[in-house]
């Protein structure tokens, strides 16, 4: 009798242990967009994400982005998201690419007093605040953007960061540029450039567009991370949502070269929207 | 007899009515005979081996200050008397020291030690007290006695005007006790109403407080050492008690504090004084602990203690009503209150103008609509920051970049959106382009004389590479400026 209890305690315990250990997998959000939807694309809460800038120039595109997914990670539930937004920035970004806007901040959809802005004069003041911001279980969304390659920002620190939004569940995102590859421990990571906007009335430029590619996914929707994946997508204010952009003449960013090409579903569907069919849904995962 | 080894008198001087003449003498000096307002060629042909230096009243004043500084381990309320005096207001704070005569010793011996000669009167009000010490008296006045002590001092002690004496000296008033007698009437309607309100300030008929130079703090504690402290760590176990005396007084009032400052004052007279803000009222003792640590290891130049601080005083200079909070079902008072204490903890680390909340004014010139304000500044409890926009606003850049960014643009016809544009040493072919939405000057806060700034026609562009761009034209064309210049203001995501 006393086993019995005994190994029900400890199954207990340990269904607990895992989920502290692979927070993704109790607790996600997706872009909201239906082809990296399909493709089983699920962004844990509580985890690192980085976004990378795929040039120096295309680092608006990377914010938009972030301050995007930071949106969606924050939305909870049905009632309207208030937590605030800790977005702790290097001096050096702020002079290369310009101070937030607060209408811009609203045309994004984001409340312009629930973001808090940390300006830190150096990388290794950034990730100090980091460090302590992704402590604070109160915030919605935490974003780190350091500027350039900063030495401090490697494996370990990336990990730590990690591991303290895991055990706090604040969802964080570190933005940076891409010129070279760092070394960090996220769930995902992100290669953003600018996208051609769908065209408004009298060709005027529409929604934030954007060309997003996933290098990286750790803990995907199953068991089985998604390996790659590059989509155009579009951001609805309104809906706070992405949504699939049309495709278009010029070409997408491609996969990058050099990965392993992953077997399973994600890879044929891949295929399959290259090769411009429609019937994505055949291919959809059940597991 | 002159001390041949001693020092030769030294006179201050400066320019007055076209001669070099004396500002302030030295003790020796005035011992020769010399007083302010002699002339320098008068005084050296009295005495030859005269030392003169320069007056500079800005030093003065700088020096009276430190001395008012030091002199805050008295009392909070210390005011200036120019040029060279200080008024305190003892009220309640005698008996710390063991009763005003006590006070009035220790003062003067803290000042002799640091080199300074002083007179010093405790008396019922600041212009009886003021009055006394001018005309060299000294001592304490019984209270209700500032009457009879004040009667036999010259007119001219009351502090007003030169012309205003010597009319009283005409008329045979020597001394504020020949005016204390006279009816008051005549007096007003001769000297005026001014010389009244001295003189019934001065008998302590009526009292003022004095205007203290520092606000008062709300609340205030301190901790004073026989033997000077000097380690950071004895000053920061200093600080965590009076961080908890002050949370209990807090507490009592049901109070928080949003701005608290510590004053180290050091054994020779320097004292150094550091602040700290929160961004909500707070009275938790280990919070403001901890801040008082991260402030004193965020110091770009560390405190120097000297010789050592014998006196450290916390105190609260804003204090706001904090209601115990009642911890709702989800939770959301402890998330705000951790927010609070991180943002806290990160202005006071960084800098205060480094933690920053976003203010939407309610304004069409976009370089003004948005506003980064300190947190701590920010109010406490703000639902929406944002004015009512109109529904037909073009939409805005994520980031601005202030002031806007010269480019070279070349645009198909003079009114027209920009074809291509140079940015950054970069062209960029513009592949679809909305606007204009033009934005004329707010000319209504312009300084009266300055000249209109342009008008700005801004588009927002993409190039063909699906950046974004918000650029403006200043001028108008034909209208204003005979060459209208592109700016880029903003990015777009």
């Amino acid at each position: 009798m006393d086993t019995v209890r005994d190994i029900a305690a400890l199954r207990q315990m340990l269904a607990g242990l895992e989920a502290a250990r692979l927070p993704g997998m109790v607790d996600g959000f997706s872009l909201g967009a239906g082809e990296p939807e399909r493709a089983g694309v699920m962004l844990a809460r509580g985890a690192l994400h980085e976004v990378q800038a795929a040039r120096g120039a295309d680092l608006p595109a990377a914010t938009g982005f972030t301050l995007a997914l930071a949106l969606r990670a924050s939305l909870s539930g049905t009632d309207m998201p208030t937590r605030p937004l800790l977005w702790i920035r290097q001096d050096a970004a702020e002079a290369e690419f310009g101070r937030p806007e607060a209408l811009g901040l609203q045309a994004l959809g984001l409340d312009p007093s629930r973001l808090v802005l940390v300006r830190a004069p150096d990388a290794a003041e950034v990730l100090r605040a980091a460090g302590d911001g992704v402590r604070c279980a109160g915030l919605g969304a935490l974003i780190i953007e350091p500027f350039g390659e900063p030495r401090a920002l490697d494996l370990t620190a990336t990990r730590r960061l990690s591991l303290r939004a895991a055990t706090s569940g604040v969802t964080s995102f570190l933005l940076r540029m891409s010129t070279r590859a760092l070394p960090t421990a996220v769930a995902t990571r992100w290669q953003v450039a600018p996208a051609a906007s769908v065209p408004g009335e009298a060709n005027a430029p529409g929604a934030p567009a954007f060309t997003a590619t996933l290098l990286r996914h750790r803990g995907g929707e199953g068991e089985r991370p998604v390996e790659g994946g590059s989509w155009n997508l579009e951001w609805d204010h309104e809906a706070c949502s992405f949504r699939d952009l049309a495709p278009l003449s010029r070409a997408v960013v491609p996969v990058p070269a050099g990965r392993p090409a992953s077997a399973g579903a994600p890879d044929a569907e891949r295929g399959a929207r290259r090769g411009g069919g429609d019937g994505i849904a055949a291919f959809r995962r059940t597991g | 007899m002159p001390d041949p080894l001693a020092p030769p008198p030294r006179v201050f001087v400066e320019k007055a009515k076209n001669a070099l003449r004396l500002a302030a003498v030295d003790r020796a000096a005035a011992r020769c005979g010399l007083a302010p307002g002699l002339t320098l060629a008068d005084a050296r042909a009295r005495l030859p081996e005269l030392a003169v230096v320069d007056h500079d009243p800005l030093a003065d004043a700088a020096f009276l200050e430190t001395v008012a500084d030091d002199c805050d381990r008295w009392t909070p309320l210390v005011a200036l008397d120019a040029p060279d005096g200080l008024v305190l207001d003892i009220t309640g704070c005698a008996h710390l020291f063991g009763g005003e005569a006590a006070m009035r010793a220790r003062l003067l011996a803290h000042l002799q030690r640091h080199g300074l000669g002083a007179g010093a009167v405790v008396a019922g009000t600041p212009d009886a007290a003021r009055a006394l010490v001018r005309a060299g008296r000294g001592g304490i006045v019984a209270p209700g006695g500032e009457a009879r002590a004040v009667a036999p001092l010259p007119v001219i002690r009351l502090g007003v005007d030169e012309a205003v004496v010597t009319g009283l000296s005409r008329a045979g008033l020597k001394t504020i006790g020949d005016l204390a007698t006279r009816p008051a009437t005549p007096l007003a309607a001769r000297f005026g109403a001014e010389l009244l309100t001295r003189l019934n300030r001065t008998l302590g008929h009526e009292d003022i407080r004095i205007v203290p130079r520092r606000p008062l703090p709300a609340a205030i504690a301190e901790r004073r050492f026989a033997e000077p402290i000097g380690r950071a760590e004895d000053i920061e176990a200093t600080l965590a008690l009076l961080v908890d005396d002050l949370a209990l007084m807090l507490e009592a009032r049901g109070e928080g504090g949003r701005a608290f400052e510590a004053s180290f004052f050091r054994a020779d007279g320097a004292v150094r004084r550091l602040a700290i803000e929160t961004a909500r009222p707070s009275r938790d003792g280990t919070a403001l602990a901890r801040l008082w640590h991260e402030k004193i290891e965020a110091l770009a130049d560390p405190i120097d203690p000297g010789f050592g601080f014998d006196l450290v005083r916390l105190a609260v200079l804003r204090a706001e009503p904090l209601t115990p909070a009642q911890v709702s079902l989800d939770g959301r008072a402890v998330e705000e209150e951790e927010v609070a204490a991180l943002i806290d903890r990160l202005a006071v680390r960084l800098g205060r103008e480094r933690v920053l909340r976003v203010l939407l004014r309610d304004t069409h010139d976009p370089g003004r609509a948005s506003a980064l304000i300190p947190a701590a500044q920010a109010p406490a409890a703000a639902p929406s920051l944002s004015p009512i926009l109109p529904p037909d606003l073009l939409p805005r850049p994520l980031s601005l970049f202030d002031p806007p960014q010269p480019v070279e643009a070349l645009a198909e016809v003079p009114d027209g959106p920009p074809l291509r544009f140079r940015w950054r040493r970069v062209v960029h072919e513009v592949a679809r382009a909305e606007g204009p939405e033009r934005i004329a000057p707010e000319w209504w806060r312009l300084p009266e004389g300055t000249a209109l700034p342009a008008t700005r026609d801004y588009y927002r562009v993409e190039n063909r590479e699906g950046r974004r761009f918000w650029l403006f034209r200043a001028g108008l064309y034909g209208r204003e400026s005979g060459e209208p210049r592109w700016f880029l203001h903003g990015l777009f995501p």
